[in-house]
């Protein structure tokens, strides 16, 4: 106690006596959530080590989920790929395993995350525009063509209609001879986010829930090498939240998916392994590693302590973690290869298991090949050349980021209240409470970018005209034609009385309490178009609309 | 503010999503810039088809319509609005569209009829003075 009194009394002397004494620069010194930041950090701030520290690979899993991390493992390199229809992104796809890739990432088209067909009135031009169009299981089996399924992790970027995806990748696999209990991979499946950033919804939000419950426990009987959700902060951020909202939203709605589970009746550390989680990588390179280390500890806290988990599996969260979309500027876009850099740098030091960097122009389009290929360099270069991942969680113990860590979750276990008096997330999400949060935040942030009291380089400040003319990829408009021509192909060759059987079943089945996965599957054989199903689904538990605040 | 401007007519301005992304930061930091600068705001929420944004900009009478785009779908969906638009008689509302559309792609949406096209970067202060501007120019 002498101790820690007299070091808490010579730092006081310290800020009074000699750094009051030295005029500061004219900024502002704070996070780029606006979290104050002190001119130092010295051992008061630090947290209590014993307790909230732990060792890699042991509770709280502050330093890191695995006992050897990267030394044992470097975390995948996985770029997030999809445009046009599904034979252009299996070229990419392609592209992406020669130059060294080690998982796949689809991303898919708008008209897919909605649930809607190519041949839609309202998909026309967003076809293969923002991803890949996939309406059907052939769609599935011609974007994986070629890719040995049981050796290669692949994750989807699918949502509201998950497990009709699920039910394509499992048949598609199938019909090519691998059974579903050798896919390794992840789906999206966070419905919870999407009702509060990404907003691609296709029903209200219980009947939305129950079908991810449906999922998760025919998933878990299945297929042992799943990950049927990920539980994302990337579009929470990405809408504009700060980090500890990112922080807080996200655990919050993974603890609703894990409380669900439970009612269902499933045993936690049945399905708890199989839960992961998808975290931004900000600008703001402090925040964003005690970000991770915080979530983290939260997490296993509470899987412990609250819904009694046992496993170590369970406790641990594994995340994949992408750079911030949102930081990157249409301005001087080569910048953004630095942006880029430090956010992936922050991932890695904060431990993640997988990354995607994103590619310098896209603020402008898509990328292109070669912006994708630097992307991915550097990664390898992080990786190979840096040295950080030469040892385990390097900045542990440091005074600064460990009272951060302590910070934010301290934010996050305010928020988990806040949320709580509103009767959990659900009812939260229906009030629109995240939703306002992040539209606050965002606008913040906003007004210190236009007033000139953040900079952000080439945008307010320090701008140039030169490097504005840089060649961007664009979608070929052939490629709509083409897919609905795919759509329509499938459709005109299927057997029309198979298809209206099992959408019968389907729509008979979800009236009940009858997990609803093996009747998605039977559709997917049958040749039942995405559209068709969710459709078929939205006449028993109606469609989805937000009221719009701001 | 002074006696003058208390007398005139709020700006009325439809801020509206067409197609079917969900990227609705800058919608909503434009809706509030422009309500904060005392303009009368409607906003459409998500997901809207231009039909829907058409009827909404022709019922609320409104003086200006910001379409903000970030699906890549600005050549199909913003051309419907304006289209729209001048088959329903209204010449007078001043478009603008905000979000990622390549340089390429700005003078032909000008061409078209849309006033001002603002990209990632654009300032709100830069936004709302080019309302005013266009609004008290018509």
């Amino acid at each position: 106690m002498a101790v820690e009194f007299e070091a808490r009394r010579r730092a006081h002397q310290w800020m009074e006596e000699v750094y009051a004494e030295t005029p500061e620069r004219e900024a502002t010194f704070t996070t780029i959530s606006g979290q104050e930041i002190k001119p130092l950090y010295t051992e008061e701030d630090r947290a209590d080590s014993e307790r909230d520290l732990g060792y890699p690979g042991s509770y709280p899993y502050t330093r890191g989920v695995y006992p050897s991390m990267y030394r044992g493992r470097l975390w995948t390199m996985r770029q997030f790929a999809g445009f046009g229809t599904a034979e252009e992104t299996n070229e990419r796809f392609h592209y992406l395993l020669d130059r060294g890739n080690k998982g796949l990432s689809t991303a898919f088209d708008m008209p897919t995350l909605m649930g809607l067909d190519s041949d839609h009135g309202r998909s026309l031009g967003e076809v293969g525009v923002e991803g890949v169009a996939i309406d059907t299981v052939d769609d599935v089996e011609t974007l994986f063509a070629g890719i040995p399924l049981d050796e290669v992790t692949t994750s989807m970027t699918i949502n509201a209609p998950a497990a009709i995806m699920l039910a394509f990748y499992v048949v598609a696999a199938d019909e090519q001879g691998m059974p579903a209990e050798r896919l390794g991979g992840t789906i999206q499946t966070d419905i919870l986010k999407e009702y509060i950033a990404q907003k691609e919804w296709c029903f209200p939000i219980e009947p939305a829930m129950r079908l991810v419950g449906d999922m998760i426990e025919w998933s878990s009987q299945q297929m042992p090498r799943w990950h049927p959700i990920s539980i994302s902060g990337y579009h929470i951020r990405e809408a504009g939240s700060t980090a500890a909202q990112e922080l807080a939203f996200t655990l919050k709605d993974g603890f609703t998916y894990v409380e669900q589970a439970i009612e269902r009746g499933l045993d936690v550390d049945d399905f708890a392994p199989r839960l992961s989680f998808f975290f931004n990588a900000h600008i703001d390179f402090f925040e964003e590693i005690s970000k991770y280390r915080a979530a983290r500890r939260i997490w296993a806290r509470e899987m412990r302590d609250t819904y009694g988990a046992t496993r170590p599996e369970s406790l641990r969260m594994r995340f994949h973690t992408q750079t911030a979309g949102v930081s990157l500027t249409a301005q001087q876009p080569l910048v953004n290869i630095v942006r880029t850099t430090i956010e992936a740098l922050a991932g890695v030091i904060g431990g993640t298991q997988s990354l995607h960097t994103n590619s310098y122009d896209e603020a402008l389009a898509l990328p292109t090949e070669e912006a994708v290929q630097i992307a991915l360099r550097t990664q390898q270069v992080i990786a190979h050349e840096s040295g950080v991942a030469n040892t385990i969680d390097p900045l542990g113990g440091s005074y600064f980021v460990e009272s951060l860590t302590d910070e934010l979750e301290r934010a996050a276990y305010e928020y988990f209240a806040r949320i709580d008096e509103l009767g959990g997330m659900v009812d939260a999400v229906k009030r629109n409470f995240p939703q306002r949060e992040i539209a606050d935040a965002a606008f913040t942030y906003q007004q210190e970018v236009d007033s000139g009291k953040r900079i952000v380089v080439g945008v307010n400040d320090y701008r140039s005209d030169d490097g504005a003319e840089l060649p961007i990829l664009k979608i070929d408009k052939a490629l709509e034609r083409k897919q609905v021509g795919r759509v329509e192909a499938t459709k005109a060759r299927r057997d029309s009385a198979e298809v209206e059987r099992t959408l019968a079943e389907l729509r008979a089945a979800a009236a009940t309490d009858a997990n609803l996965m093996p009747l998605i599957i039977d559709c997917a054989r049958a040749r039942v178009s995405e559209g068709e199903m969710i459709a078929s689904l939205q006449q028993v538990f109606g469609t989805y609309s937000e009221a719009p605040i701001f | 503010m002074s006696p003058a401007t208390e007398t005139k007519q709020k700006i009325r301005v439809v801020v509206a999503k067409p197609g079917l992304d969900g990227h609705d930061r800058g919608a909503k930091i434009i809706a509030r810039a422009l309500r904060d600068a005392g303009m009368e705001v409607i906003y459409t929420g998500l997901h809207q088809t231009p039909e829907q944004i058409a009827e909404t900009v022709i019922q609320e009478d409104a003086d200006a319509v910001g379409l903000s785009v970030l699906s890549g779908a600005h050549m199909t969906l913003v051309p419907r609005v304006v289209e729209l638009l001048k088959d329903q008689g209204v010449e007078d509302v001043v478009i603008t569209v905000g979000g990622t559309i390549p340089a390429d792609d700005i003078p032909e949406l000008k061409k078209l009829g849309v006033a001002e096209v603002f990209t990632p970067g654009a300032s709100t202060d830069e936004i709302i003075d080019f309302v005013r501007g266009a609004v008290a120019a018509r």
